[in-house]
């Protein structure tokens, strides 16, 4: 054994294969493949056999209802891959729809007050995040208390009124579409943000750091992955885009009130997880969740049309959640069932 | 002795070997152990003493070899049935559970019943204090075992193993974590249980101990059998050599290489209960080693010089640039790596791929405008899975489905890659076979001829004798001798780890 060198020189570049699957194995053999056509299929389906759901309009409404979830959606991927959750998504939404608000009733110029709204935003993923990585508090029970905190300072500052006046040539903006389509103009700053996040998550060192940090705080640690700004990040980066979400939410009804937005924390949720995110941290994807979220509002929107009563839909699409999670973690527990009797046999 | 030997030993292992796939743990156990007799088992890190332990009580299953209980052969397929058979292990540190009450521990799963199944909480009272008052110790059976020490902890372990009657108890270096006066009550309390005619197995790195405590012993070295004597028998000296005894001087040659300026220097290095004014430097091309018992406080010292834990006082420089506390980040831009102690939860992340671990602590280093490259990443793993002769069938297989030496290759060239100026390795060669063992220790050799600044623990002493420069023995958070290549040997590392207060500054 001494007489054999224990290590080659240093340069070679084709000793291993680099993917032990091909492209297109990769590509396609893939829970967020699954869900698109999965949406393809449920898309076609109630194009063609239910009533009205081709019409541009259905498709403007669809695009409009998805869009403050999408918001959200996004930086929710990179919380719940960090290993942590957001909870209070929703009432950062109220509490910067009223914050908008109040100050558009006040006075204050609409521009400035959108800006505050999403600082508030901010400050509020900050309270999360100091909360989650500096007193150490795990994430479940600090965004369930803040969830309550954050609505209650919506209402607080709003009472049970409302506000209604806003500028029209931000109400309309909000809702208008590109040119002559049914596609929203909200669609493209969305599109521009999810692929902003999606390079920060799976091109750059941050990103990987926030995988590193889900799948293992002290192998991160040992690795010099600064953890807690890692996670202060992502928490600063929810609340700010739950705020965003509010405020063209509030835009887009022209109706600020403490109560916007409430429950829809678990739908976010429920769409990053659908897309193929690990709930336990360390997986997921971008993609995955953009596809979640829309998979579910093109189906509400279609049994919506097909008189599907209400609660029937929620029936449906908690069912389509549960099962597409066993469908997760089945696929990883085949796979290594069947690598492990190939080893054997 | 109080009582007269019993002919046949109540717990006698012959010849068991234990392995785990590649590694082999236990080559030849032997051990027998008489009633009424307290019997020690001592032997280095790693000579297999634990897993024997393991054996015994039913967490491990034998690989071969015999095992019988009073004559009778047995074979505990887990750890229920050890107990039920009368065997009974305390850890050196127990696993209460820490919001049920003392009594609620001492009967967890086999409370006394009333009709209904109802617990019979009076009953079980009144024996368990009937239990500490027969062991001593003034315990208040009614409350919750949270915040008691761990000596009153072992205490409870040791009730609950004589409610169930045990007639083997095995004692695991239950003194390690325990104060002066603590350490005599469980020796009181150890006397009287061989009074009553049980077998008792005590396992310690304290000869002090060994030899006030026990009546027998043996000596175990690289999995196997060495020895057994009466106490009287044999002296601390000759113990010793027996447990390190075999020539080591070739079989981990480190080449002499350049000794040039000081790469890390560490100054008056102070964390409260861990370890106490630390100095030391590393040079370049040196490789220094930091030896002494588990538990003597030398991962911690690494861990605080890496960043990863803070420190009360004193300074870590590397290459005369002050290093900030508490961060592992700054620690690695100024040119440290730390291959860790645990390299499954802190070398490396274990869902992640070769080469997203390869690269994880140079992936700053690589990005080009805020973006990693997937290209350059490729080829810095490629080529350190190639230069580091890693087995695996591609750069993106989860390091999880590696074998340990090959995952331990991941995590140097993790490291490797980062081209560090001093690296710290702990326990290089834990849980790895002899082949890859021997490709670790040239490698060092080769990185220390390239001017790198080594600073190893290990609890192995042929490694450290073989590899090192220089050894820093510590002895319970402080430093207690600096030897030199030339004086190194296993007796003098030894005495320095086991032996109190003398400095050889």
């Amino acid at each position: 054994m001494l007489d054999t060198p224990v290590t080659n020189e240093p340069g070679v570049t084709r000793a291993y294969t680099v993917h032990a699957r091909g492209l297109w194995h990769r590509l396609l053999v893939r829970h967020e493949a699954v869900v698109l056509v999965v949406l393809v299929v449920v898309w076609m389906y109630a194009n063609a056999g239910i009533a009205g759901f081709g019409r541009p309009i259905t498709l403007t409404f669809l695009l409009l209802d998805v869009a403050p979830i999408l918001l959200m959606v996004l930086p929710m991927t990179l919380v719940i891959i960090s290993g942590e959750i957001d909870l209070s998504v929703a009432s950062v939404f109220g509490l910067a729809s009223v914050v908008l608000g109040v100050m558009v009733k006040a006075g204050v110029p609409i521009a400035l007050a959108v800006l505050t709204a999403g600082l508030v935003g901010v400050v509020a993923g900050l309270v999360n995040g100091f909360l989650v990585t500096v007193l150490g508090l795990p994430s479940l029970a600090v965004t369930i208390g803040t969830l309550a905190l954050f609505r209650g300072l919506a209402v607080g500052l709003l009472g049970t009124k409302a506000v209604t006046e806003f500028p029209p040539g931000w109400t309309s903006s909000a809702q208008s579409t590109i040119g002559d389509s049914a596609v929203p103009v909200i669609v493209v700053p969305i599109a521009v943000l999810a692929i902003a996040i999606g390079v920060l998550l799976h091109l750059t060192p941050f990103g990987r750091g926030v995988y590193a940090v889900g799948l293992s705080d002290e192998a991160a640690i040992f690795s010099g992955v600064l953890v807690k700004r890692t996670k202060l990040v992502v928490f600063a980066l929810s609340g700010l885009c739950a705020a965003l979400a509010g405020v063209f939410y509030t835009l887009r009804f022209g109706n600020a009130i403490g109560s916007n937005g409430v429950g829809l924390e678990l739908g976010v949720i429920a769409a990053v997880v659908l897309g193929g995110t690990s709930i336990f941290g360390g997986r997921g994807s971008v993609a995955g969740s953009v596809l979640g979220a829309l998979l579910i509002a093109v189906l509400a929107s279609a049994l919506r049309l097909a008189k599907v009563p209400a609660n029937a839909i929620d029936i449906i699409t908690g069912a389509i959640l549960v099962l597409s999670i066993a469908v997760t973690m089945a696929i990883p527990f085949f796979a290594q069932r069947f690598t492990r009797e190939r080893r054997a046999g | 002795m109080a009582e007269a030997v019993a002919p046949i030993p109540v717990l006698s292992v012959r010849n068991v070997a234990k392995s785990f796939g590649a590694a082999i743990a236990l080559r030849k156990g032997c051990l027998d152990s008489y009633g009424g007799s307290i019997h020690a088992l001592v032997g280095e890190n790693g000579a297999g003493k634990s897993t024997l332990v393991k054996v015994i009580a039913g967490v491990h299953h034998r690989d071969g070899g015999e095992f019988l209980l009073s004559g009778r052969p047995v074979d505990f397929r887990n750890t229920a049935e050890a107990k039920a058979a009368g065997v009974a292990v305390i850890y050196q540190e127990p696993t209460l559970f820490p919001d049920l009450s003392v009594t609620e521990n001492i009967f967890m799963g086999r409370q006394p019943v009333l009709g209904l199944g109802r617990i019979d909480r009076r009953r079980m009272r009144s024996e368990a204090a009937d239990l500490l008052e027969r062991l001593g110790v003034r315990l208040n059976p009614d409350r919750v075992a949270r915040g008691l020490s761990i000596a009153d902890q072992q205490v409870i372990e040791i009730a609950k193993a004589i409610s169930l009657d045990a007639k083997v108890l095995v004692m695991d270096e239950p003194t390690a974590a325990l104060s002066g006066v603590e350490v005599d009550r469980l020796f009181t309390i150890t006397r009287a249980l061989r009074d009553e005619g049980r077998a008792i197995i005590f396992i310690s790195h304290r000869f002090e101990e060994i030899y006030s405590l026990c009546d027998t012993l043996t000596v175990m070295r690289d999995g196997e059998y060495v020895s057994a004597h009466a106490i009287g028998d044999v002296t601390v000296d000759e113990v010793v050599r027996r447990m390190v005894g075999r020539s080591v001087t070739d079989l981990f040659p480190k080449e002499a290489a350049p000794v040039g300026d000081v790469r890390l220097r560490v100054e008056g290095l102070t964390s409260s209960g861990k370890f106490h004014d630390i100095n030391f430097v590393v040079r370049s091309g040196e490789i220094v080693c930091l030896a002494g018992l588990v538990g003597s406080g030398r991962t911690e010292i690494v861990r605080a010089v890496f960043g990863v834990d803070g420190y009360d006082r004193g300074t870590v420089t590397v290459d005369g640039h002050t290093l900030p506390m508490k961060n592992p980040a700054a620690a690695i831009a100024a040119g440290i790596a730390l291959v860790p102690e645990d390299r499954r939860k802190q070398g490396l992340v274990m869902d992640f791929s070769v080469r997203s671990n390869m690269s994880l602590a140079v992936r700053d280093r690589l990005s080009v405008l805020g973006i990693l490259p997937a290209l350059k990443e490729t080829r810095l793993a490629m080529s350190w899975a190639h230069r580091l002769q890693v087995k695996t069938s591609s750069l993106d297989s989860p390091v999880a489905t590696l074998s340990g030496g090959n995952q331990q290759k991941v995590v140097l060239g993790k490291w490797l890659a980062t081209e560090p100026r001093v690296l710290i390795i702990d326990e290089p060669t834990r849980g790895i076979d002899v082949g890859t063992k021997s490709e670790v220790h040239r490698l060092m050799s080769e990185l220390a001829g390239h001017g790198v600044a080594i600073l190893m623990i290990s609890s192995e002493l042929p490694e450290v004798i073989g590899m090192a420069d220089r050894v820093l023995v510590m002895k319970e958070g402080h430093m207690t001798a600096e030897l030199s290549r030339a004086d190194a040997n296993p007796e003098t590392v030894m005495y320095a780890a086991t032996h109190s207060v003398e400095k050889s500054a």
